[in-house]
């Protein structure tokens, strides 16, 4: 049986893509991993987030910005199709300064971002006081925080069950428990798996996380991507004390809080360090003293998929026509890009988004 | 600064205290940690503190551990009680927090004595309030000398028996025994007696336990199904079907046990290889005849290692140690052997009983592979028909269905749903176990509140500075 | 303040009674005992809601694994199971706030 698209890599970027294929009558499978892979979908930090993203390149603001604006409308798709809710909230999220020069240095950053913006980048400056307002539990060593309207939440796990669940829904394929070992190409592609199975497909998206540095070349990508470790940790529920996320902590629906996250170049050492998480631990607490006593109930460290100069890659192959790339750090963000807007870039539409400063070329 | 020591064992039972003796005796300097207030673990739990009722109520094999754990107050032996182990580094950094301090050292090897728990149990209702294990009730009359009367018990296993004994004795016997294993199951074990003097000696203690029981004119039931406990908020009784009829039985608590499991927590932390026993029924870490696992310096021994019992895990305890000597450096390869021969030779006379108890009491089916309505995570509430789902979208192991629907998440950290997953996960997608894997367990293995690891760092950095 | 209890000591206590407080309400309890085996012995039977269904919980394991016997203790949450009773601590039943009645 052959699909018209077979896509490599079954986490949220993967079933994202898949979800807005199937939307478009396309006949999808997808091959997924199994329990031991490298998920990021499954360790992140489950921000749907636009500041500070693409200071140097606009357009990357622009577009997490795009997916950011339809997400809600994506969260309505999956309660439609899946009857789950995926505690989408965007109400904005902050960044916290623990001293006022570090705040004017990132205002100053963002203003200059906002005009190459056009003016669309929404965002306040909470002195310790106003914050002290929005975040009754804010601790006195915080100077004050930027407020960015546009940024918030989901719960990334709901996320990726619900994707899961929606993709089989359309009528996706979605086989599990297989790597891809080799891929020929002639009329149409063949995907060899290591149990031995081989997946037809008339055109395969890569989205395999870290796993397409091994298998890009293969489909003529360079697929420069490597891990980064981060570190988190979850606590007990708690009472909703929290307002709104920001990198350094956020409080899940469930109720834990979530603190975030180391940046470590460890290869795939993807293990837990005592010394991590105090670190990460220390800024939580710093930032909300009320956390000292909350108990932490999971701590995990997962590898951030990351190209070069950190943006996402969107390659369409040039040796294999009908292969193409999809590798993101922000697959929960870009989400909503990925199932809505992306399949036109796919499809080769008329009004495709315009992502020629995310190919390969720039490597 | 950070202390060192030779070896750092954790968990004070019989296997913690016999590798921490050896050890001492081969000049290590030894480390010991335990969560519980004094030496024993959960077999000779409080033994030092018991008085005369209540040796008598809970018998010889309870107060003989009183010698082991007095071995232990030795000035070259550090034990330190109420120390959580929430994290093991390195194969040789352990964090740990005794009431609410943490603190860090460092250790040449590790032995890892944390024994074993009883097998989770889920059957419908068994979550209600007054629903606890056959253990837990032993435990409270050894530690606070506290009986339950009003109770009902069920399921399978030699501790059935003893709990039930010591009840009798106790003036509160259970309103009736229910058990799980079958005439069969006990035929079929018969065959493990014959060559085994230890099975048979179980085998005797068995049954004088059971006349015990049976002189207390409490109401047997074997080869009980269809296991329920009912109440509203908790329990008000417990039903099941003795093959011939449904009975009901109204009581305030309900005793659950079918066997005891590794505690494989601390180990599988830092990464030691786990295999599926299909006698056991449950998961037991790869070592080697010393308890030393695939990671330098990280040794099992106890129940930990796989079930054995008591007496089986004090000689493991030994063996460790004098291994762990050996790679330290205090023993010779050859005295290290000539020491572990007639330890090796007592092990092995204690394990010639297991197949027998193994066979005669297995698991409760029905808990094995439990109805869909039946919660199984009981921290976050998810159901075995919960996970059954899962595997239709997809799950193959514990880790994916732990994500999609949150079991393992809570904090117990999967210590009670671990097994029923990785089992359900399995029938579902017709793998084996071994295929379908565990969680990952990450630190910390035990709660550790934020202000205490942030205190952490505060106090290593003030004492770098000076 | 003693409710019916399944739950009986088999011996009088020969150590000191101290006074506690749970969910406000004045008890007395054995000082340096198990303070899960002191609350089941003192009738209580709810130690915590669950987050998911704020249905009540009870101790299941009394040995530290389970952690079905969670309270506040003075402010954090505990395995009542791993404490010892203290002279004047505050218990309160754990919920989060979620359960029907938190």
């Amino acid at each position: 049986m052959e699909s018209d698209y077979v896509i490599v890599g079954g986490g949220v970027v993967g079933l994202s893509v898949a979800w807005g294929l199937l939307s478009r009558g396309k006949s999808v499978t997808v091959i997924d991993g199994d329990d031991g892979s490298f998920r990021a979908s499954r360790g992140n930090f489950g921000l749907v987030w636009v500041q500070s993203k693409g200071l140097n390149q606009p357009r990357y603001a622009q577009w997490s910005q795009q997916s950011a604006a339809i997400w809600n409308s994506f969260a309505d798709d999956i309660h439609g199709n899946t009857g789950h809710r995926v505690a989408l909230e965007q109400k904005g999220g902050y960044s916290f300064h623990f001293s006022e020069q570090d705040l004017y240095e990132t205002v100053e950053q963002y203003n200059r971002l906002k005009s190459q913006l056009g003016g669309n980048y929404p965002f306040e400056i909470l002195g310790h006081n106003e914050l002290k307002k929005e975040e009754p539990e804010i601790g006195p060593s915080v100077a004050g925080a930027i407020l960015h309207h546009q940024d918030g939440h989901v719960n990334p796990l709901k996320l990726l069950k619900a994707l899961a669940q929606g993709v089989r829904n359309q009528g996706g394929h979605i086989v599990n428990g297989r790597k891809v070992q080799s891929v020929t190409h002639d009329t149409s592609f063949r995907l060899r798996c290591d149990d031995g199975s081989v997946i037809e497909g008339s055109k395969v998206v890569l989205c395999a996380g870290l796993g397409a540095a091994e298998l890009g070349p293969q489909l003529g990508f360079k697929a420069p991507v490597r891990p980064q470790r981060g570190q988190v940790i979850i606590t007990e529920k708690l009472p909703k004390f929290m307002n709104r996320p920001s990198l350094i902590a956020r409080q899940v629906d469930e109720g834990g809080i979530q603190i975030g996250a180391t940046n470590e170049e460890v290869g795939y050492q993807d293990n837990v360090t005592g010394g991590g998480i105090a670190e990460i631990a220390e800024q939580a607490v710093k930032t909300y003293p009320i956390l000292s006593r909350a108990q932490i109930v999971r701590t995990w460290g997962a590898l951030r998929v990351l190209s070069p100069d950190g943006l996402p890659i969107y390659q369409k192959s040039k040796t294999m026509p009908g292969a193409f790339l999809v590798t993101c750090h922000s697959g929960i963000t870009l989400s909503a890009a990925h199932a809505k807007i992306l399949p036109d870039w796919l499809e080769g539409a008329s009004d495709a988004p315009d992502l020629e400063v995310f190919n390969e070329d720039r490597f | 600064m950070m202390r060192d020591f030779d070896l750092v064992v954790i968990g004070a039972g019989p296997a913690g205290i016999s590798g921490a003796i050896t050890a001492a005796n081969e000049g290590l300097s030894v480390l010991l940690l335990d969560e519980q207030p004094r030496a024993g673990g959960q077999i000779y739990r409080n033994v030092e503190r018991t008085n005369q009722s209540r040796s008598e109520i809970l018998g010889s094999d309870y107060t003989k551990g009183l010698g082991l754990v007095q071995s232990l107050n030795r000035a070259d032996i550090e034990h330190i009680h109420g120390a959580n182990v929430w994290q093991i580094e390195n194969q040789n950094t352990v964090y740990y927090s005794v009431n609410g301090t943490a603190s860090v050292c460092r250790a040449k090897c590790i032995l890892l004595a944390t024994g074993a728990i009883e097998r989770p149990m889920p059957v419908p209702g068994w979550t209600l309030p007054g629903v606890m294990t056959a253990g837990a009730a032993q435990i409270l009359l050894k530690q606070s000398g506290i009986v339950c009367e009003n109770a009902v018990i069920a399921g399978s296993g030699p501790l059935l028996y003893l709990v039930a004994a010591q009840m009798v004795r106790a003036g509160t016997p259970p309103l009736a025994l229910l058990e799980t294993q079958t005439k069969t199951d006990f035929l079929a074990s018969m065959r493990y007696v014959t060559g085994a003097l230890r099975g048979a000696s179980y085998l005797v203690k068995g049954l004088s336990l059971l006349a015990e029981i049976r002189k207390a004119r409490v109401p047997r039931y074997v080869g009980v199904t269809d296991i329920a406990i009912d109440g509203h908020d908790k329990v008000e009784g417990i039903s099941f079907n003795d093959g011939r009829k449904k009975h009901t039985i109204p009581c305030g608590t309900a005793l659950l046990h079918h066997g005891v499991v590794p505690n494989t927590q601390a180990a599988r932390s830092v990464g030691v290889k786990h295999q599926w026993n299909d006698q056991q029924h449950c998961f037991v870490p790869e070592v080697d005849l010393w308890g030393h696992t695939a990671s330098d310096g990280i040794y099992v021994a106890g129940d930990g290692a796989g079930i054995g019992g008591a007496n089986v895990a004090a000689l493991t305890g030994e063996l460790a140690a004098l291994d762990i000597a050996r790679t330290l450096g205090a023993l010779s390869e050859s005295e290290r052997d000539k020491k572990a021969a007639p330890i090796t030779q007592k092990r092995n006379r204690e394990l010639a009983a297991r197949p027998f108890i193994d066979r005669a009491y297995p698991p409760y089916a029905n808990a094995l592979a439990p109805e869909d309505s039946t919660i199984i995570c009981r921290c976050e509430e998810v159901t075995a028909g919960d996970i059954r789902q899962y595997a239709k979208l997809g799950c193959i192991g514990p880790n994916q269905t732990k994500a999609f629907g949150r079991s393992g998440m809570g904090p117990c950290q999967g210590r009670y749903c671990g097994l029923a997953v990785t089992e359900i996960l399995a029938a579902e997608n017709q793998i084996s176990p071994d295929q379908t894997g565990y969680y990952r367990i990450r630190p910390p293995i035990k709660p550790v509140t934020l202000g205490e690891l942030v205190g952490l760092e505060l106090t290593e950095e003030k004492e770098s500075a000076e | 303040m003693k409710i019916a209890s399944d739950f009986r000591a088999l011996e009088p206590s020969d150590t000191t009674q101290v006074a506690v407080r749970f969910n406000d309400a004045p008890l007395k309890l054995t000082k340096g005992e198990n303070l899960a085996a002191q609350l089941l012995a003192a009738g209580v039977l709810q130690f915590r809601k669950t987050a998911v269904s704020g249905k009540p919980r009870s101790p299941y394991c009394m040995m530290g694994a389970c952690f079905e016997c969670l309270v506040f203790v003075n402010g954090t949450a505990r395995q009542a199971c791993m404490t010892e009773v203290t002279e004047g601590m505050e218990i309160v039943m754990h919920t989060v706030g979620n359960g029907d009645d938190a």
